[in-house]
Order: C-alpha cells, then structure tokens, then sequence
C-alpha cells in the first residue's frame, strides 16, 4: 500500500499524537536527571520536585506584598488583556471587513488604508502606543489590537469580496436591498469565517501580548516570566510556558467546537 | 400577443470589443424562449441584460414598455448553473428569504402571523417543486437537482414577471435532468409563467421552447474577429409546442 493511502483510525491517530509530547517529557525528564546527577544544584533544567516546589508558593500561597495569589493573579491580568484585545478586534475586524468587502465604494476609499498599516511591524508601533496610552492597561491591549486587527480585516473582507456573485444577484433579484443584503446574507456566512480568523489571531496575540508584558507591567504571565529569568529561575519559566500553552490551546479548541456546533452548515462535507 | 420584454437596438461593447450588435427582439407574455449558440456568442451577456446585472452600451431594454433599471429586481427571477441558493438556510428558510425581504425593509424578518402565513407560502411552493419533506435540508446536504429545484422554489415565490435560466440544467446527470424538464414544463403553465432559458444544448433547447433564437456572428473579419458581435440569426417559433402548452392550461 502506498503510504499516502495509509490512514490511521481514530483511536491510533490519537495515540500517534500523543507519542510525541509524551518522548518530549521523556527526554527532558533523562536530561534533567544527568545533569543533576553531575550537580545537584543544576538550574537550567530543573526536575519534576523542584518545579511543583516552586509553582506551589505560586499557585497556593499568597504573596505578602501583595495579598494575592501570584499565578492567579497572572493568569487573570493575562487573560483580561488577551479578552479585551480580542472582543475589541473580532468586533472591528466583523464590521469593517463587512463594510469593506460588500460596498466598492468603501472598499476602494479604505482597503489601500488598512494594507499601508497591516505592513507596518506591530511592535514598531509599542512605542507610540506607550507614549499615546501610557503604561497602563490600554497599551497592552491596543497593541494586540494593533497587531491582528488588520490581517482579520483582510481575511473577512476578501471571503466577502469572494462569496459568490451569483449568489448576490439572486438575493437582489429576490428584493433584496443592500441593507437586508448584509444582514440576511453576507453576515451570517462570515460569522463562521469570523470564528476561523479569530483562532489564526490567536497566536499572534498571544505574543503581542507576552512582548507588552515583558517591557512594561507589573503583573501577567509574561511579566513574570521575564522576571524570573533574571534568577535564572527555569523552574517557574517552564511550567508558566506549559500554562500559556495549554490556555492556547483550551480557547482554540473551544472556539472549534463552538462553530462545529453553531455553524453546522459550514462544516458540512465537502 | 403583446410583447413583455422588448429589446431595442441594444449593443454591448467592452472598449473596441462588440459582444453583441443591433439585437431588436420583442418576447411575448407566456412564452418560453430558448436561446442556443457557440461560446462567446453573447448568450451570457443578453442574460446579464436582461437580469439588469449590466446595461447596454447602446439602445434600450423595455419590460412591459418601460425601460429596465440596470439592477436586479424582483420583477425578474433568476437560477444560474450553481451558488443559486444559500448555503447558510435549510430549504424552507432559502424560500422565505424573498419573502421576508419585501415585506420586512429593516429586520428581514417576519414575525407572528405574517411568518407563519409567508412560511405556508414557502411550504407550498416547495410542494410545487417535490421537495416537500426537505425543508429543513441544507444546500450542502441536497444533490445537484433538489438544489436547482429549491433555487426555482426561491425565484417563483417572488411571482417573478419574467424567469431568466442560466444553464440550469447543465451540471446535472442526464435522468435529473429529463426530471427537471419535465417540472420546469409544469411549473411554466401552472404559473402561467415567461421564461428565458441559456443553453448549449440544442436539444434541451427545443424540447422546452415555444421559441428557439440562435446567436451568432453575421459577420466575421478574420483580421479583427472581435470587430463583429454577435446578433440572433435564426428566430424559430414552435407553434406546435404554444398550441400544446395552451391547450393543456
């Protein structure tokens, strides 16, 4: 049989996938422990114990300066910003890619205006945005905003652009106007495609988000991560990595599911 | 007869390129016109026409004796070879649609007694069609033909003055297709309807129409063939099948 024909069924798929994270965690847990057999005090690749060690006066105690539970906290100014950046841009991104791919009119006075900033490196623009917003919360999520706005209104504006002209004349030849246009036909078909860009955004989001963090703030996941590494402290950077990972991953998965089960008709088989 | 449709001395040119020349055709009410001819002759340019998706270059287009706005209407009716209907509204939904956009300008939505009267409506006219029990199919989930029988259902509840088929019937298999024939016959008298069909089938073409018009190039200048466009070259009447089609209303 010829290897592209070869398809492994749903339970091995899974164990397949599997396979490699579990090597991953293998090798790294043979790693750590050589390098501590030959110094116990190794730092760069600490051990299981040592990381539920120091996560633990993260995770359940509470910091005496503050009150609060630093990894709780983290998560929670994290979260925060990444909710807002993405509520403000899934919002903008579905107006004006609506606007932009259905009227010519709009398109042709806006679309050169959003591919001039979509090439414009976000974080070149940190910068203004410290000066404009100040250091606060606001720079934070403006720059995630920034930095996925723009591909989000390019993706939703050229499926509009692209959804069949057929498909256009019949509503208008069904009575139609521009407004019921929008509404009845191009919104409900993008939502689905909405759900899809806002799961691309998210990784960049993700690191417009770290790279805020790591410059200016007081709290947040990135932050502490940056702020540990001056310790050399691998034993928190590792386990808020995998936590970042695993939020990631939990927020892609749930929009997943969430358009498999509003927008059946969208994932029909092709 | 009176004419429905009448076509004026109608031109369309694409800079120095003439697609169609001196078209002067009057379409009479009731009748079921077939147009046939080779690719590039212009038969998707008079269909973009008629449908208002594009305007004459020159001379003018008369839909009972008043001119036609270069806009899609619902005075005309439209089903293409595909993406005719909307893949996001079960069948029942896709028929609805043409009613609620007349009669809800601002919400596209009925409600009450004016939905449950415009859904009888839509029921009713997928019963016309045979897709009775598929109201709350997908597009995605219908073959070829029940998606061309819904896309009529959609046009026909609008009542539409005049139905313009683009090839319709080109996408299916053979035995779909002769089923097709024979319901878009039925719905032609039931609803008392004026049709324009496009097609490269020849036969198609004469098994349906009450008139098959044929486009061509009269002319031709090897040097400079787009120079030339095209025009209709053979205007034939079927008068057996009108005789038949009033007889058996």
């Amino acid at each position: 049989m010829r290897w592209v024909n070869i398809r492994p069924r749903r339970g091995s798929a899974l164990l397949l996938g599997v396979a490699p994270l579990l090597l991953l965690v293998l090798v790294y847990l043979l790693a750590s422990a050589s390098r501590h057999a030959i110094n116990p005090a190794d730092k760069i690749l600490p051990t299981p114990d040592a990381m539920i060690a120091a996560m633990r006066g993260l995770v359940l105690v509470p910091d005496p300066m503050t009150g609060r539970h630093t990894f709780w906290a983290d998560t929670a100014a994290s979260l925060q910003r990444l909710g807002i950046g993405l509520a403000i841009s899934t919002l903008s991104a579905l107006l004006v890619g609506l606007l932009l791919g259905l009227l010519p009119a709009v398109r042709a006075t806006f679309s050169p205006l959003v591919t001039t900033i979509a090439v414009i490196p976000p974080i070149a623009l940190l910068p203004i945005l410290f000066i404009v917003f100040g250091l606060g919360e606001a720079s934070k999520v403006a720059l995630i905003v920034v930095g996925i706005l723009p591909a989000m209104i390019r993706d939703l504006a050229s499926y509009v652009e692209a959804l069949p002209t057929e498909q256009m004349l019949k509503a208008q030849s069904l009575g139609a106007n521009s407004w019921q246009l929008m509404i009845r036909v191009a919104l409900p078909q993008m939502t689905p495609r909405l759900i899809h860009a806002v799961r691309l955004g998210l990784g960049p989001a993700w690191v417009f988000l770290i790279s805020a963090e790591a410059i200016a703030s007081d709290v947040g996941l990135g932050y502490r991560i940056f702020l540990v590494r001056r310790y050399l402290s691998m034993e928190i950077i590792l386990p808020y990595v995998a936590w970042i990972a695993l939020l990631a991953i939990a927020m892609d998965w749930a929009l997943r599911v969430f358009s498999r089960r509003g927008f059946p008709w969208a994932h029909a088989a092709r | 007869m009176s004419a429905l449709l009448s076509l004026r001395n109608v031109w369309v040119e694409y800079g120095d390129k003439i697609v169609l020349e001196r078209v002067n055709l009057d379409i009479a009410e009731r009748s079921f016109v077939s147009i046939v001819g080779p690719s590039g002759a212009g038969k998707s340019t008079l269909l973009r026409l008629l449908l208002g998706q594009e305007a004459p270059s020159k001379g003018c287009i008369l839909l009972d004796n008043k001119p036609l706005l270069p806009e899609c209407g619902p005075d005309r009716g439209v089903v293409f070879q595909r993406y005719s209907v909307f893949p996001h509204l079960n069948a029942r939904r896709n028929v609805l649609f043409g009613l609620e956009c007349g009669s809800a300008p601002f919400t596209a939505r009925l409600f009450g007694a004016a939905r449950r009267a415009a859904l009888e409506e839509a029921d009713a006219m997928l019963a016309a069609v045979g897709l009775a029990d598929s109201g709350a199919v997908y597009p995605a989930q219908m073959s070829g033909g029940m998606q061309q029988r819904l896309a009529i259902a959609q046009a026909l509840v609008k009542r539409p003055r005049i139905l313009l088929l683009d090839e319709p019937f080109g996408a299916l298999d053979p035995g779909i297709r002769g089923d097709m024939h024979t319901l878009i016959t039925r719905l032609w008298s039931e609803y008392a309807l004026t049709i324009v069909m496009v097609t490269h089938d020849i036969k198609e073409a004469f098994a349906l129409g009450t008139r098959v018009l044929t486009f061509d190039k009269r002319r031709h200048d090897p040097h400079a063939p787009h120079r030339y466009g095209a025009t209709a070259t053979y205007d034939l009447p079927l008068d057996r099948r009108a005789a038949e089609a009033i007889a058996s209303s």
